[in-house]
């Protein structure tokens, strides 16, 4: 079985994000960029698949600037057997919409022929949590999404969701798209000497045109702005202060 | 403009707050028509039939529609589609599920997590762990929308619409219900309590977490917890605060030994009142508590509990 990840470029989840003065978006210029975490994760599990002879090959994609290509040899240091790039931006600060990513990834599929898609729940930039979803609609797959544990069994995966209420489980039919939570598993370091190796493993380069994808956003950004700030507070002494001034604010 | 609102059913009963959050979202957009979607849903879609501002309910019964599985909930969103110009949800994990597909299948964008309604084609939405506030403009014929529930008041009960009994789609059958891992609790609903104290790291252990949870019982709160407290299995991960977690606007909000990392305030930093108890007096949960105490929370939690 091959294993599609596809897997995106955002900024480093430590950095401060900071809000351009003229409300046109984030500055993303000269910060640290990596793969979005959710996705290691993703790239993870399809590893520990391979591994467990499960599946024989993962492929990884991105899908966005030609920067990406960073992001990706990442995917195959630590793993992955190769990368497709597609690129379908010009400039760091466009950011590809998640139904515009699930028409190319399913352009992919359709050609890749994978028996799993594993993806991220959502990217920490844009915060949508949609990709996986939208993908699965598109290919009329089964979709097992949040999942904090996975197991494939011949045509079907169990799959554990993390929910608002606790846990549920379901079992979905191969083909299908697993989104991945936080606690699937730990994703690895890559090592130097695989790093090394990565530099050779395949990169194949596309465009959003080569799949016949329109990416032109369905969502027009008017503006971008710093959220509200609190006004600051105070530090009490004691745990008698507290509370006296929890009583004061009414709250208790 | 008419908009057809998800309603959050879990096991046959309407989740009230969740649902009437959204009302509130979603009646700024026009008549708003409530689906109930269940094995059972009759009495969730009576009791939807009762929020201020909703002019309509559907009830679909169906053993497809059980569990809320994305693919049989989506393909009936998609079949009464056509009727509306906006189909909208509480940002529950249920609809955050099923949404997207939706939309999908409509050819269109989803709006995730919308914080705000501009007009009936424009909303705000938190980017980058709340860092960022985005104001989009749809440009698609049919909005897709969960409302983010933190930032919406209830709509108020006194309605009285007219209930609808309609059948499901076809079930695709692409895959089924296993089974749910609910825990039982007495306490309220983390995303709809009045007051949340939730543990971080600092506390130390799933045993030491009982005290978060006796100060909990003591103000007759929700319990919560960080994602390093969730990660290190001292908390359920249904209790988790935060950007990829569950977002509280509680009117008291009390974080004890959480440092307060970016992902963590996405969850909470609306909330009316924080207080911060954390032995690190550098931590960043003291620039946005309201009232801190730089303490061993072995200590302030237990003293705390019984000053109240």
């Amino acid at each position: 079985m091959k294993v599609l990840v596809p897997v995106k470029r955002v900024i480093d989840y430590n950095v401060k994000v900071r809000v351009k003065a003229d409300g046109s978006g984030v500055d993303l210029a000269n910060v640290k960029m990596s793969m979005n975490p959710f996705d290691e994760i993703a790239v993870e599990e399809a590893i520990r698949l391979k591994e467990a002879d499960k599946a024989d090959e993962v492929v990884v994609v991105s899908i966005g600037v030609k920067q990406a290509q960073e992001t990706l040899r990442t995917a195959l240091a630590m793993g992955a057997d190769r990368a497709i790039l597609v690129n379908a931006a010009d400039d760091v600060h466009t950011d590809i919409e998640p139904l515009a990513v699930a028409k190319i990834l399913k352009a992919i599929v359709d050609e890749e022929q994978p028996g799993l898609v594993l993806a991220g729940k959502q990217a920490i930039d844009n915060d949508m949590n949609a990709t996986g979803q939208m993908l699965s609609a598109l290919l009329g797959w089964s979709q097992g999404t949040f999942a904090s544990e996975l197991d494939i069994d011949g045509d079907k995966a169990v799959v554990t969701r993390e929910v608002d209420g606790g846990l549920q489980t379901i079992k979905v039919n191969m083909p299908a798209i697993v989104t991945v939570d936080l606690r699937l598993n730990e994703p690895r370091y890559a090592s130097l000497p695989n790093i090394m190796k990565a530099k050779k493993k395949p990169l194949d380069e596309k465009t959003a045109a080569d799949y016949g994808v329109d990416t032109s956003p369905r969502l027009e950004v008017v503006k971008t702005t710093e959220p509200a700030t609190r006004a600051p507070g105070i530090i009490v002494g004691s745990v008698d202060e507290l509370v006296s001034k929890l009583k004061e604010a009414g709250a208790v | 403009m008419a908009v057809l609102l998800l309603a959050e059913v879990n096991n046959g009963e309407l989740a009230l707050d969740a649902t009437a959050k959204a009302v509130t979202a979603a009646r700024a957009l026009g008549d708003v028509t409530v689906l109930a979607a269940g094995a059972s849903a009759a009495a969730a879609g009576e009791a939807a039939a009762k929020i201020d501002g909703v002019a309509k309910v559907l009830v679909a019964e169906d053993a497809s529609l059980g569990h809320r599985m994305a693919e049989p909930t989506a393909a009936l969103i998609v079949s009464l589609a056509g009727d509306y110009s906006h189909i909208v949800a509480p940002a529950t994990t249920d609809a955050k599920n099923v949404m997207p597909r939706v939309a999908a299948l409509l050819d269109v964008m989803v709006i995730s997590d919308a914080s705000g309604v501009v007009d009936a084609d424009t909303f705000e939405r938190p980017i980058y762990a709340g860092n960022a506030v985005q104001t989009v403009k749809s440009l698609d014929t049919t909005k897709v929308i969960t409302f983010r529930t933190s930032t919406f008041d209830a709509a108020g009960e006194g309605g009285s619409a007219a209930v609808e009994t309609i059948g499901a789609a076809d079930n695709p059958g692409l895959s089924e219900w296993v089974e749910d891992k609910v825990a039982a609790s007495d306490r309220p609903e983390l995303t709809s309590a009045g007051v949340v104290v939730s543990g971080g790291r600092g506390v130390g252990s799933e045993e030491d977490f009982a005290l978060i949870e006796k100060l909990a019982d003591k103000l007759g709160a929700a319990v919560g917890a960080s994602r390093a407290a969730v990660d290190s299995g001292y908390a359920p991960n249904d209790w988790q605060v935060g950007q990829t977690g569950k977002v509280v606007a509680p009117e008291l909000y009390v974080a004890v030994g959480i440092s307060g990392a970016i992902q963590h305030l996405a969850g909470m930093k609306d909330s009316k009142i924080i207080v911060a108890i954390n032995k690190d007096e550098e931590a960043p949960i003291f620039q946005v508590a309201d009232f801190g105490l730089v303490a061993d929370l072995f200590e302030a939690v237990p003293a705390l509990t019984d000053a109240l």
